[in-house]
């Protein structure tokens, strides 16, 4: 088990598409573990994603179980996940490993349903929302070589934009 | 060895002050840092970073052209200033009523009462001309969070100032 060193923002590797875990063995928990003393070896952060230290792999790890009073599943450790739909819309403050000293507004889905894998290949769906959805929306994104910098919203324009109108639960493009 | 500046530029507002302004400072070998620039009452308001190895002076000239030419009003401070030096907010204050004098006053000195440091304040005034609306959104740092504001605002409601406390989380993924 190790501390990997953290790609930082404008590394292009965090601009790539991570590919699907296709096998599940001792290499692929050896990966969690090495991400899971990465990301406590990072003050405060919630959630870690596996290109955000080179490996291009669709993993990510979210644990908001350490916040008090949210609804969350405890320590989650997704492989191959998809987030099969989409409800409401929620702003929140977010910073990143990758992109040390500075944090933004960004507007997430407020719940999210996801399908995802574990360590083992075992799949599972579930429903998060709140905090943990934010949290999981944010390292998804990293599959996709996305960063919350490009989902920033001005706070100015926060302040006069009405809020939309609740929508139907959609469905993920992908 | 470089020096940093605050520039400060006020005036009428017109398409292109910004790109003038940046340009002027670039090709004079500035480099430019954190800034606010906003629109207020019909003026464009400026307030930006500038490093540059010249002085105060050799700044000035450098945008007075840029700023003739949008009849703009200049000024260029020196600063004690850094990178990398922000302080995060814990705690946001949203804060409105029917617009009167004093609200800002009121607000603020009950919170600076409390130990609130605002790090952000934008404010507008909405509704219409004959009942106009204040809105006060302030972001900044207290030790103890939200909880210990609550007190020390509460008196404010009875005089018809709506305000609301939240706190801010800030996700680090």
């Amino acid at each position: 088990m190790a501390v990997l060193p953290v790609l930082v923002y404008p590394d292009p590797r965090l601009r790539r598409v991570s590919a699907p875990v296709t096998t599940f063995d001792a290499g692929l928990r050896r990966l969690v573990a090495d991400l899971e003393d990465t990301r406590l070896a990072s003050p405060g952060a919630v959630g870690i994603a596996a290109p955000q230290v080179g490996e291009l792999k669709r993993i990510v790890i979210v644990d908001v179980s350490g916040r008090a009073g949210i609804a969350h599943h405890g320590h989650l450790v997704l492989v191959n996940p998809e987030i099969l739909a989409r409800e409401g819309e929620a702003r929140g403050r977010e910073g990143c490993l990758s992109v040390p000293d500075y944090v933004g507004k960004v507007a997430r889905a407020a719940r999210i349903r996801l399908r995802a894998r574990d360590v083992h290949g075992g799949s599972r769906e579930f429903d998060a929302e709140g905090y943990e959805a934010r949290a999981l929306q944010h390292e998804l994104d990293h599959l996709d070589g996305l960063l919350f910098l490009d989902r920033i919203i001005s706070p100015r324009r926060d302040l006069h934009r009405r809020e939309p109108e609740p929508g139907p639960v959609g469905k993920n493009s992908k | 060895m470089t020096h940093w500046y605050m520039l400060t530029v006020v005036g009428a507002d017109r398409p292109g002050i910004v790109a003038a302004l940046a340009a002027a400072l670039y090709r004079g070998g500035c480099n430019l840092g954190e800034a606010s620039m906003v629109r207020l009452g019909g003026n464009f308001t400026v307030m930006l970073m500038v490093e540059s190895p010249g002085s105060a002076d050799a700044v000035q000239r450098l945008v007075q052209t840029a700023a003739d030419g949008f009849a703009l009003r200049v000024h260029v401070d020196p600063i004690e200033a850094r990178l990398h030096a922000h302080t995060e907010p814990n705690v946001q204050v949203a804060v409105h009523g029917a617009d009167r004098a004093g609200i800002v006053a009121e607000v603020t000195q009950a919170l600076a009462d409390a130990g609130f440091h605002i790090l952000d304040l934008n404010s507008d005034v909405g509704g219409t001309r004959e009942r106009p609306i204040y809105v006060m959104l302030l972001e900044g740092h207290v030790a103890g969070g939200a909880a210990v504001l609550e007190p020390a605002l509460a008196p404010l409601r009875s005089t018809g100032i709506e305000v609301r406390v939240s706190p801010i989380d800030t996700l680090v993924g």
